[in-house]
C-alpha cells in the first residue's frame, strides 16, 4: 500500500515538475525504497515533501540560492528527525525563495514556481514550491518555514490549509536560519486533520534548539470536533478596509457570518499597531538576516568564487556571485539599521513597537479566542508584476507578519475562489499555544463547506 | 535620516558584499524608499516601552535550556570538511590574508 502512494507521488512529481517547477530535488529511487522499510508509526508511508531549507540528510539544501547550490547537510533538522522516526516517506525538496526571502517564489535561484490553479501566475512564498505540490495533489502533507508568512501565504494564494504554529512550538535546529526570533517551521495540508496529525509528531521540546519551549504537545487531532458554540471570534474590523481586494474582503466576511450562524460569538477586535507592522517586520527580520547571513563566506560550504587571491575580495566576491537582488537589497537594510549611529533609531524603536504589536494580541485575546483576517490582501498575481517594487512585494504580508512579530499561532483556511478561478483564504489568529481551537475553527468551517474545487494543474 | 548612495555604498562595504555599479543604482532608491517608509515608527511615541526580546511566549523566555555536561558525538572532521569548497590537510584553507 506504502509503496504504490509513495511511487505515485513520485510520478506526479517528476510529471508536474515541468510544468510547475515545484521541486528542486527528487528522490525516486531512494523514496521508494524507503517505502518499504520505513519506521511503522502514525505516518507510515506518507508521502511528504520538503522545503528546501530544512537539512535532511542524502538530499540537498540549496535555500533556493545558488550560494549553497548543491549542499548536502551532514545531519537531519529534528522536525526532519521526528518525521522519519513516525514513518513519513520524505519525496523531496521544495522551491522557495532565496533564503526563504519573498513572497512570490519569483527570488529562487532555480527559477519561480507556478501557481496550479494558473500557471502564468505566482504560488506565493517562500514555501511556494511545497504549496503548489500540496494544492497539485502531489502530496498529501508538506513542510515550509515561515517568518513573516511565507507558509499561510502560499497556502492562500494555492488553495490549502497552512499552519505557522507559535513561536517555540517546533524546533528549528536544521532549519536554515533567515531571522531567527521570527522563523518557524509550518505545515501545508489538504486536510485539517493531516495539519494535526504532523504538529503532534514534530512539535515539541528540542535540547538543540533552546528557544522551544517545555509546553507540553497534545493530541491535536482528539481537538478537532465541529461544535463552535460559544467560541469568541474576533473580527478587527480595521483590517478589511484600503487595499484588500473587493472578493478577498467579501468572501472573508462570508465566513465570519458562518460562524455566527455556528454559534460562534464575533467581537469587534482593535490591533491599533497592526499598521506598522511592516515597517516593524523589515528593520527585524533584515537585522537578524544580515547577522544570520553572514556565515555565508565561501569557507565552510558551499560556493566559493574563483580569481580572489585575497580572503576579503573571495568573502566580497563569493557573496556577490552567490547571493541573488533581494537577499543582497535585505542584508543591506539589515546592515544599514544595525550600523553605528542607527542602531537605536531603527532597531530598538522597531523592537519597541513590536511589544506594542504584542500588547495588542494580548489585549485582543482577553475579549476572543481567535481573530479572523484575509489572509492574503489578493489572490494569486501575474509573475513578474512586483518583482521591480519591493516595497508593494513587502505589503503583500500585511496580515501575516504580526502573528511572527508577537510569536503567536496562524492557519490560512481555503474558502473559495474568485471570479478568476482563483484560490481565497483566511486566517485565524490565536494567543500563544492555542493550536488545538485554530484546528477546531477550520474544521468546522471546512465541515460545513468543503473546499472540493480541483486546481486544473493536478496529479 | 537621509540615507545616499555613498552610505549605500559604506553598507555594501560593511555586509562585504562587492556590489556592481549597476546593482549600486538600482538598489539606493529601493533602499532609500524602504528606509523611508519604515521611518513611519518615529509617529509612536515609545519612551517607556521596553524593546521586545523575540517572539517569545512567557512559557518561552522561562525555558530552561540547561543540559548535563555529558560528551555526546559530534560531527568530527571529516564530515565537517566534506563540504568545503577548498580542504587541506583536514583543515579549512582560504586564501592569503595579509
Amino acid at each position: 500500500m506504502s509503496r504504490q502512494t509513495v511511487e505515485a507521488a513520485v510520478k506526479a512529481a517528476d510529471k508536474l515538475n515541468e510544468t510547475l517547477n515545484a521541486f528542486l530535488y527528487i528522490d525516486r529511487e531512494g523514496a521508494i525504497k524507503r517505502a518499504e522499510t520505513s519506521s511503522s508509526g502514525p505516518l507510515t508511508g506518507i508521502p511528504v515533501a520538503i522545503k528546501d531549507n530544512l537539512c535532511v540528510v542524502g538530499m540537498q539544501a540549496s535555500c533556493g540560492s545558488r550560494i549553497l547550490g548543491s549542499y548536502h547537510p551532514p545531519y537531519n533538522a529534528t522536525v526532519i528527525q521526528r518525521l522519519l522516526d513516525a514513518g513519513a516517506i520524505i519525496i523531496g525538496k521544495t522551491n522557495c525563495d532565496e533564503f526563504a526571502m519573498g513572497s512570490s517564489n519569483e527570488n529562487s535561484a532555480f527559477g519561480p514556481v507556478k501557481n496550479p490553479w494558473d500557471i502564468k501566475r505566482v504560488s506565493g512564498g517562500s514555501s511556494g514550491g511545497s504549496a503548489a505540490a500540496v494544492a497539485a495533489g502531489i502530496v498529501p502533507v508538506a513542510l515550509g518555514s515561515d517568518t513573516g508568512g511565507s507558509v499561510r501565504q502560499p497556502a492562500s494564494l494555492c488553495g490549502v490549509l497552512g499552519l505557522k504554529p507559535t513561536y517555540g512550538r517546533n524546533s528549528r535546529y536544521g532549519l536554515v536560519a533567515f531571522a531567527s526570533s521570527l522563523d518557524q517551521v509550518g505545515i501545508f495540508a489538504r486536510e485539517v486533520a493531516d495539519v494535526a496529525r504532523v504538529l503532534g509528531v514534530i512539535a515539541g521540546r528540542d535540547t538543540h534548539d533552546a528557544t522551544t519551549a517545555n509546553v507540553p504537545v497534545p493530541n491535536y487531532v482528539e481537538s478537532l470536533s465541529g461544535d463552535l458554540k460559544g467560541l469568541r471570534l474576533g473580527f478587527p474590523s480595521a483590517l478589511f478596509g484600503k487595499g484588500v481586494d473587493d472578493e478577498v474582503a467579501k468572501s472573508v466576511k462570508d465566513v465570519v457570518e458562518f460562524y455566527r450562524e455556528s454559534g460562534a460569538e464575533i467581537v469587534d477586535v482593535e490591533l491599533p499597531h497592526a499598521g506598522y507592522a511592516i515597517a516593524v517586520y523589515y528593520i527585524i527580520a533584515t537585522a537578524e538576516a544580515s547577522s544570520n547571513l553572514a556565515r555565508f563566506d565561501g569557507v565552510r560550504y558551499g560556493f566559493r568564487a574563483e580569481d580572489a587571491p585575497e580572503l576579503r575580495q573571495m568573502y566580497r566576491k563569493t557573496r556577490e556571485e552567490g547571493f541573488g537582488p533581494e537577499v543582497k537589497r535585505r542584508i543591506m537594510l539589515g546592515t544599514y539599521v544595525l550600523s553605528a549611529g542607527y542602531y537605536d533609531a531603527y532597531y530598538r524603536k522597531a523592537q519597541q513597537v513590536r511589544t506594542l504589536i504584542k500588547q495588542d494580541f494580548l489585549n485582543a485575546f482577553k475579549q476572543c479566542d481567535a481573530i479572523i483576517t484575509p489572509t492574503s490582501p489578493t489572490p494569486a498575481f501575474p509573475i513578474g508584476e512586483k518583482v521591480d517594487d519591493p516595497l508593494a512585494m513587502y505589503l503583500n504580508d500585511v496580515y501575516t507578519v504580526t502573528a511572527n512579530l508577537a510569536g503567536v499561532p496562524g492557519l490560512s483556511v481555503p474558502c473559495g475562489l474568485s471570479s478568476d478561478r482563483l484560490p481565497i483564504g483566511f486566517q485565524l489568529l490565536g494567543p500563544y499555544w492555542s493550536e488545538p481551537t485554530l484546528l477546531k475553527l477550520a474544521d468546522g468551517y471546512l465541515k460545513a463547506r468543503p473546499f472540493t474545487e480541483l486546481p486544473p494543474v493536478r496529479a | 535620516m537621509p540615507i545616499n548612495e555613498s552610505d549605500i555604498a559604506k553598507v555594501a562595504q560593511l555586509a562585504h558584499l562587492e556590489l556592481a555599479p549597476a546593482e549600486l543604482k538600482i538598489f539606493g532608491p529601493q533602499i532609500v524608499e524602504i528606509v523611508n517608509y519604515v521611518e513611519q515608527l518615529n509617529e509612536l511615541d515609545t519612551t517607556n516601552v521596553e524593546p521586545a526580546i523575540g517572539g517569545f511566549t512567557p512559557e518561552g523566555a522561562k525555558t530552561d535550556s540547561e543540559r548535563r555536561d555529558e560528551l555526546v558525538p559530534s560531527l568530527g572532521q571529516e564530515k565537517a570538511l566534506e563540504e568545503a569548497p577548498d580542504p587541506a590537510e583536514g583543515h579549512f584553507r582560504v586564501p592569503k590574508v595579509l
